[in-house]
């Protein structure tokens, strides 16, 4: 287990890691990436049970699947902070030939990717196949979803849910970051989402909250709670309230930043409020 | 001439669903999932065997397309049954993204498809689903032609490794090819030789083709027969070897000429050895309710509309 302060200077670090992938190639999706930097750093190096090396069966380990595939970046840092591939390699984010496409692929064969995420809405169908998947394995370990607030827009999304529900996918933790905003506006204006946990719970699910997902420990906190809840019978879902652009102050408290990289003045200022901890790539 | 003989029609949904209960016993890897379509998909023998290994997703095809992509984590092999139209057009980004970009070794099985259906109607006649399948980079597409030899194609996709579109039928139609066969994905099959033009057909047409191939010889024409149940990966060098000696061609399928059979065989020919092709197909339209024999008179799909074509091409040969 790593101490506290050691995994907040890997949360200032991939925040860094994310800024400068953007802005070299002058494109992706800083804002959602920064709001769950926590989160990923969380699951990867204090929550999963994972086994050295990778392998798509992903048999006897946890199992991470990341739907809102456009927060790429956070997912890319953390993956080879984590040792799953050479850190140097984030510098080839979304250049030609890379293994780091723009949004997840399986294509290239990336170390710690497991299915291709972009067009919104799949991921939580896939993440139940692979719990049930793990069930007639009999293996006991878990899976670990990621979805965008916005991307629940995605019909499929429910169905899904519907399914994991009825059928008793109880070895599933989902966690929507809510975090309101989507690329036209919040997501009240675009297209009101109500109340996502009274949704999750009438289809029949177990639902947690992090009030702030910004908050390390918050979030460590809330995803071992989850984690004792499985194997109870339902699915458990974890709305998590996040900012986006979380850590850069003037990319906080507004949805500019979804898809939209940094200047050259403005990633200084925001290297800035991030120092170095651990080591640019 | 070689003589085919009907051992009793079947449908070629009855076919996969006998290949999933073999598959159940032999493969405990192989797992399937269905859209609320159990008994259209005939795959009752493997629920009742297997029933730890089987899905049901209810009337969510989108879902079920990422369930199988998730169950190939871990090792599975997942089997998806539902209509061609629901296996297809409704679920194509989930194919193409989860599935197919994401290299998953999902099978993609697709009764009902084509006119054949009947009554039901164009909302679920869908003449599209090879165009839309065969243009997934990776993706292999198969339509077999009877019972039997559906049965070894759904035992044999098993043991491919990638994803797979399989498309079979609802109606009864003569089961001709062996019963002990090897089903070799890719591999045409030379049903008829013949030295005048060369008819490759497959699904239901295949039946169609050889009835076509014995009145032509009544009239002095003789028609070589080639079964491609693999549309893609397309057995070019078969067709080109046939062509060859005969100089024209007529392809054979339920789908519509725009991304079917017939335009693979074409891109194949203008590339390697032009040669005068006449297209069995539907001409860009939906299809209408009916019994599946005047549909298929009514769109120009049966031995007569066969005959017809290879007559034609014949006067186009150089």
């Amino acid at each position: 287990m790593a101490k506290p302060h050691e995994l907040q200077d890997l949360v200032v670090q991939v925040r860094r890691d994310i800024l400068r992938m953007v802005h070299k190639v002058n494109s992706g999706h800083p804002g959602g990436s920064l709001g769950c930097s926590e989160f990923f750093v969380a699951l990867y190096n204090e929550i999963m049970e994972l086994k050295d090396g990778f392998d798509m069966d992903g048999i006897g380990e946890d199992i991470f699947v990341l739907s809102n595939g456009h927060i790429s970046p956070v997912f890319y840092s953390v993956l080879s902070r984590r040792g799953y591939f050479p850190i140097e390699e984030l510098s080839t984010f979304r250049l030609i030939n890379s293994r780091l496409q723009g949004h997840p692929a399986t294509h290239e064969g990336l170390p710690g990717v497991r299915i291709a995420a972009g067009s919104l809405g799949q991921g939580m169908s896939v993440a139940v196949g692979a719990a049930l998947a793990k069930k007639l394995n009999k293996d006991p370990h878990l899976i670990y979803s990621l979805h965008g607030d916005g991307e629940l827009q995605e019909g499929q999304n429910w169905e899904a849910i519907m399914f994991a529900a009825g059928k008793g996918v109880d070895n599933l933790i989902a966690t929507i970051d809510r975090n309101g905003q989507q690329i036209d506006g919040s997501t009240q204006d675009v297209m009101p989402l109500g109340d996502i946990g009274a949704k999750f719970e009438a289809f029949g699910w177990d639902v947690m909250h992090i009030e702030n997902g910004n908050d390390l420990n918050q979030v460590i906190e809330g995803l071992r709670k989850a984690k004792t809840r499985t194997g109870k019978g339902k699915p458990v879902c974890i709305v998590m309230k996040t900012e986006m652009g979380n850590g850069v102050d003037f990319m906080m408290h507004t949805h500019a930043w979804h898809g939209k990289a940094p200047s050259d003045e403005q990633l200084a200022t925001a290297l800035a409020q991030n120092p170095e901890t651990l080591g640019d790539y | 001439m070689k003589k085919y003989t009907d051992q009793g029609s079947k449908d070629t949904r009855s076919g996969f669903g006998a290949g999933m209960t073999e598959l159940g016993r032999r493969n405990p890897r192989v797992v399937a999932l269905c859209a609320d379509l159990v008994g259209s998909l005939k795959i009752q023998e493997f629920i009742d065997e297997n029933p730890e290994r089987f899905f049901q997703v209810g009337i969510a095809e989108a879902n079920m397309m990422g369930i199988a992509a998730g169950l190939t984590i871990g090792g599975y092999i997942p089997f998806t049954g539902t209509f061609a139209n629901f296996s297809t057009g409704r679920v194509y980004d989930q194919i193409r993204q989860s599935i197919a970009y994401s290299g998953k070794n999902v099978k993609i099985c697709a009764s009902h498809a084509g006119l054949t259906l009947g009554e039901d109607g164009a909302t679920h006649q869908i003449l599209e689903d090879i165009g839309l399948m065969k243009m997934l980079p990776g993706m292999t597409v198969i339509n077999p032609c009877d019972y039997n030899q559906t049965k070894a194609a759904t035992i044999a996709i098993a043991e491919h490794k990638g994803p797979v579109y399989l498309r079979f039928g609802r109606p009864k139609v003569p089961n001709f090819t062996p019963e002990d066969q090897e089903f070799e994905i890719g591999k045409a099959i030379l049903l008829q030789e013949g030295n005048d033009v060369t008819i490759v057909a497959t699904g239901h047409l295949v039946w169609q083709a050889l009835e076509a191939a014995e009145n032509l010889e009544s009239q002095g024409v003789s028609a070589e027969v080639i079964n491609i149940h693999t549309i893609k990966p397309l057995d070019a060098e078969a067709i080109i070897r046939s062509v060859k000696k005969t100089g024209c061609l007529v392809s054979a399928e339920e789908h519509n000429y725009y991304g079917g059979l017939g335009e693979s065989i074409a891109r194949t020919l203008t590339t390697h050895h032009p040669t005068p092709q006449e297209f069995i197909a539907t001409d860009d339209t939906f299809g209408e309710s009916g019994t599946p024999e005047q549909l298929m008179e009514k769109y120009g799909l049966n031995n007569k509309a066969i005959e017809q074509a290879v007559l034609e091409v014949i006067k186009r040969k150089a």
